[in-house]
């Protein structure tokens, strides 16, 4: 059923089809039409929700399932929602879920084999993957999406899972209008505002949505809602709020020549340090947005002759993902932490073109002993006290590794 | 199946379709090494699987797993050709299985071995030579213990090649006489004059070779020209940054020594993350890589 | 670690199993029951000829595999594990109590004689050890399975590794992991509860913060535990030693970073830091 907006102002009505350039205005119970549109599509609509006193990633049927009037707090190692009360659906930052565990689920299967006659053959499953749509991805979001595109599609070789997922997935972005304590995505340059990567952003206004479509299915979707074209008043508010967001980020970690500063700090005796906090328990590498490790397990049937290959999220944190028929490589809390902090801040530039951080924040909420990654950095930033000054390793300059084959 | 002369592969579509081989013959070399021939079940996959040499397979026993095991060779009939230690769960498998064993194959993976000679044009030093007329490249190559199996391709290539390439000499090195692998192809190398010299860490009674660690031996090896000289090892880590020093001693440049890597491989395709050392994912950016782009980071230790 | 050799298992076309219990409930045996199905298939490959719980079929020694469950809490059961040993070519201790010596170690804090007249109507008769330990402290184990209980898919995946020669694939690492991969949320960070999940190796699934209660510890320390600085970090927020000490001292009490842990942030022992 059509909803029509009822504001006052003077509208433009909207004869022609949407422009991907102009902003729209929608009302509020506009996203359950938008919902509907989507769910009759056949997607599964994915987006915040109220479980376990923390705001999750869920299946959402209907708009009165979203954390109305809810806001968040989070600090290092701590995190709680409460309701306030107010009107609006995302008036709060991101939490415990990722959108990373439904393009690269934590479990699937990748293979499997049967055996007759004690000859075994092989199979690929068949790409028949959901089809979501995420409601209410955050810039940083959007942008550790990009970092995983460029790992699982843009390699020398494609995941067939994440490829299946990911090209059926539609994407409705929010821009952020508060920033949690541990929010620094205005220093990775991911946020707040939405800007690329989604088919259609949100920005929520007191009484209505500012809406923009970045792609043909999101233009689509704007014709079948017939959005009135937000006019400037719209435009100021939402400027404002977008603004309140940046105001409200203090967290920093300055990247100036991180990927140099780690790589040639590696027996910097912060790591010493931060080894006797870390736990090594994985939270960091589960929550992060962009981690990617996993494991392949086998599954066996009773009988031994159907076998299932199993893709498991794993972590560097973990003593065995270093496991050789030599030893263990990284034998200490110490080097496996420093290998997540030079992977994701250093080394990942030469991997994938840019860092493997978005600044969201979930690894320093979601240490169960609030480590900050932004402290960690700050520290070794610092030159070690003389009296522990070790050799600075050298390294191949940036753009020696960059290349991988040397250049004559 | 055949060895390619392009340094890198088209990838396959799906990186985890597997496919069946059967192992068709088994030999036992010395305690905990052996080598199989593998028969791919489908000929036609056979026929089109083509390998650089120093490219490694992942073999999969279903219900334990999987391991990444260097390319050996192939044999007289084209088969795939695998030396193994057994050290885990699915090596111990594959030995224990023995002859008539089905198993899964994915591969081939990674970077291996330059296929070229080293030229006067693409050498990085200018040397006297470099007026002199047109030499061909030398090569250097240095094994230690099960290191030949990935080089044992790799001097297959060279051998038919023999005549683009210019001094060759292999070195190898192991713990005892029994323990030096492929001893019946010496032979057939030396008469395709191929220097092959062997050094054991302990000698038996009747052992004639040489006695202690590799690079004393190539502190003796003439380099006429360092210059053009390709030098490949593998081994021991520890073995193999000695055996680079060395090189690097005697005037090769850094730039034309090559090592092999080891890590953890789950999926060999740089998607799992287990492989890394610092910016490099050993499975896909590997497992030979240049000496300069990785010595940095072998000198840090648990990296 | 030993495994049977090739050799060894022509000339034994099953595999000999035996079940032996020291000082626990019974419930890691349970497990073994409860396997069911795969009880049978696991019968085509194994035969079972020592397990009071499940026959009173009892055959003699030797035997390929032993699983051991419970502590050593008498002076009899510290003789009689040796002559399990003896007998046993591959020894599996399974559970809390046989890994770590079970929520009884608890007396190990104690005193003996004050339990015995607490319990007993007359505990001139009960003859019993100090302190309630793994059977390792005892005898060399070939394989430790830890939970409690253990889980029954680990214990058939033990027995598979052992009959085939092979190491056998127990994760060692924390809780937090499956927790997460079946996404739950982080009820210490969410909720100020006190978890032990970072610090207790895997195993269960994750089952408690999934219903929102804090890890218990049962699988005992995972790999390489930082016990120390969960437990600074839990005091210095808003849970209380007294909270947290008898959370460190459960069901794996007596596992050495467990035990340490809790001897240090103990309020009343020496090595307090509470004070």
């Amino acid at each position: 059923m059509p909803t029509f907006s009822t504001k006052s102002q003077p509208v433009k009505p909207v004869n022609q089809q949407p422009s991907m350039s102009t902003s729209y205005r929608i009302p509020k119970s506009d996203l359950q039409r938008l919902i509907e549109l989507l769910r009759c599509d056949g997607y599964t609509v994915v987006g915040p929700k109220v479980e376990d006193d923390a705001i999750v990633y869920a299946e959402i049927g209907h708009i009165d399932e979203l954390p109305k009037g809810f806001r968040n707090s989070q600090d290092p190692g701590k995190y709680r929602v409460e309701q306030t009360g107010h009107k609006n659906l995302f008036e709060f930052n991101v939490g415990p879920h990722s959108w990373k565990q439904f393009l690269f689920p934590p479990r699937a299967m990748v293979a499997s084999g049967t055996r007759e006659a004690n000859r075994w053959t092989f199979e690929t499953p068949p790409e028949q993957q959901p089809k979501f749509a995420f409601l209410g991805v955050r810039s940083c979001e959007l942008a550790a999406i990009a970092i995983q595109d460029r790992i699982f599609l843009q390699g020398s070789y494609v995941d067939p899972i994440y490829k299946a997922r990911r090209e059926s997935a539609l994407i409705i972005a929010i821009n952020c209008t508060v920033a949690a304590s541990t929010c620094f995505c205005t220093s990775m340059k991911t946020g707040p505002k939405c800007r690329i990567g989604y088919d259609l952003a949100l920005t929520e206004l007191e009484d209505g949505f500012v809406i923009q479509s970045e792609t043909e299915r999101g233009r689509s979707l704007l014709t079948t809602l017939k959005p009135d074209e937000a006019i400037d008043k719209d435009l100021e508010e939402a400027r404002i709020l977008e603004q309140r967001a940046v105001e409200q980020i203090s967290k920093q970690l300055d990247t100036t020549n991180i990927r140099d500063l780690l790589l040639g700090n590696l027996e910097h005796p912060r790591w010493d340090e931060v080894s006797t906090r870390c736990l090594s328990c994985t939270n960091c590498t589960m929550v992060c947005p962009t981690c990617f490790c996993s494991s392949v397990s086998e599954v066996v049937d009773l009988t031994g002759d159907s076998v299932h290959r199993q893709r498991e999220w794993d972590s560097c944190f973990n003593l065995d993902f270093s496991y050789t028929a030599n030893g263990i490589v990284r034998n200490d809390r110490r080097s496996r932490y420093r290998q997540w902090l030079t992977h994701k801040l250093a080394s990942w530039y030469d991997q994938f073109d840019s860092s493997g951080c978005v600044g969201c924040g979930r690894c320093i909420t979601w240490c169960p002993v609030g480590i900050d990654l932004t402290e960690e950095v700050a520290a070794i930033r610092q030159p070690p006290s003389s009296n522990r000054m070790l050799p600075v390793i050298a390294l191949p300059n940036a753009t020696c590794v960059l290349t991988k084959e040397t250049k004559e | 199946m055949s060895v390619v002369n392009r340094a890198s592969l088209p990838n396959q579509l799906d990186p985890w379709k597997t496919s069946t081989v059967t192992v068709n013959r088994l030999r036992a070399h010395t305690s905990g090494v052996f080598s199989i021939d593998l028969s791919f079940e489908d000929p036609d996959v056979g026929k089109q699987f083509e390998f650089v040499p120093g490219q490694f397979n992942m073999l999969y026993v279903p219900g334990v797993g999987e391991a990444a095991i260097s390319i050996a060779g192939t044999n007289v009939s084209g088969m795939l050709q695998h030396t193994i230690r057994t050290v885990g769960a699915v090596t111990t498998a594959i030995e224990k299985g023995g002859v008539g064993m089905s198993l899964g194959l994915r591969g081939p993976f990674g970077r291996g071995w330059p296929l070229e000679p080293v030229t006067n044009s693409t050498a990085k030093v200018s040397t006297s030579t470099k007026n002199d007329h047109p030499k061909n490249g030398d090569v250097i190559i240095v094994a230690g213990g099960i290191g030949l199996a990935p080089l044992r391709s790799m001097v297959e290539h060279i051998g038919s090649r023999r005549a683009e390439y210019g001094t060759v000499s292999i070195v190898v090195g192991a713990r005892s006489p029994g323990d030096l692998l492929y001893q019946d192809e010496y032979e057939d190398w030396r008469s395709r004059k191929m220097k092959v010299i062997c050094t054991v860490d302990r000698a038996s009674l009747d052992w004639k070779g040489q006695i202690g660690v590799v690079t004393l031996l190539l502190e003796r090896l003439e380099i006429s020209h360092p210059s053009l000289t390709t030098f490949m090892t593998c081994g021991p880590e520890v073995m193999m940054r000695y055996a680079a020093k060395s090189a690097i001693n005697r005037g090769i440049p850094e730039a034309q020594i090559y090592v092999t890597l080891e890590r953890n491989m789950n999926c060999a395709i740089g998607l799992c993350g287990h492989c890394q050392l610092g910016p490099n994912f050993i499975c896909k950016d590997g497992p030979v890589f240049r000496y300069n782009s990785v010595s940095a980071l072998l000198r840090v230790q648990e990296l | 670690m030993n495994t049977l050799n090739s050799e060894e298992q022509a000339v034994i076309a099953k595999p000999r199993l035996a079940v032996f219990k020291f000082a626990s409930c019974d419930g890691c045996q349970l497990q073994l029951l409860s396997c069911e199905d795969e009880l049978l298939s696991l019968a085509d490959s194994l035969e079972i000829v020592h397990f009071l719980e499940a026959t009173s079929r009892i055959e003699s020694g030797p035997y390929d595999i032993a699983l051991v469950e419970g502590s050593i809490t008498t002076y009899a059961d510290r003789k009689r594990i040796h002559e399990v040993r003896h007998q046993s070519k591959f020894l599996i201790t399974i559970g809390a109590c046989a890994t770590a010596g079970g929520i009884q170690a608890l007396k190990n804090w104690g005193d003996r004689n004050d339990f015995l007249r607490c319990v007993y109507a007359h505990p001139e008769y009960i003859e019993t050890l100090a302190t309630s330990t793994a059977i390792a402290d005892h005898i060399p184990v070939d394989f430790e399975l830890r939970g409690c209980p253990i889980n029954r898919f680990q214990l058939l995946e033990v027995l598979r590794a052992v009959l085939a020669g092979r190491k056998p694939r127990t994760p060692s690492h924390s809780v937090c992991l499956d927790c997460k991969r079946r996404g739950s949320v982080c009820i210490a960070v969410s909720k100020d509860e006190a978890c032990l999940g970072p610090i207790t190796q895997s195993g269960c699934g994750a089952i408690c913060p999934a219903f929102n209660r804090g890890c218990y510890g049962c699988f005992g320390p995972a790999s390489q535990p930082n016990c120390d600085s969960l437990a600074d970090w839990y005091l210095r927020g808003r849970i209380s030693a007294p909270k947290l000490v008898p959370l460190l001292r459960n069901f794996n009490s007596n596992a050495a970073d467990f035990r340490t842990c809790g001897d240090r942030v103990d309020p009343s022992s020496d090595q307090g830091v509470c004070e």
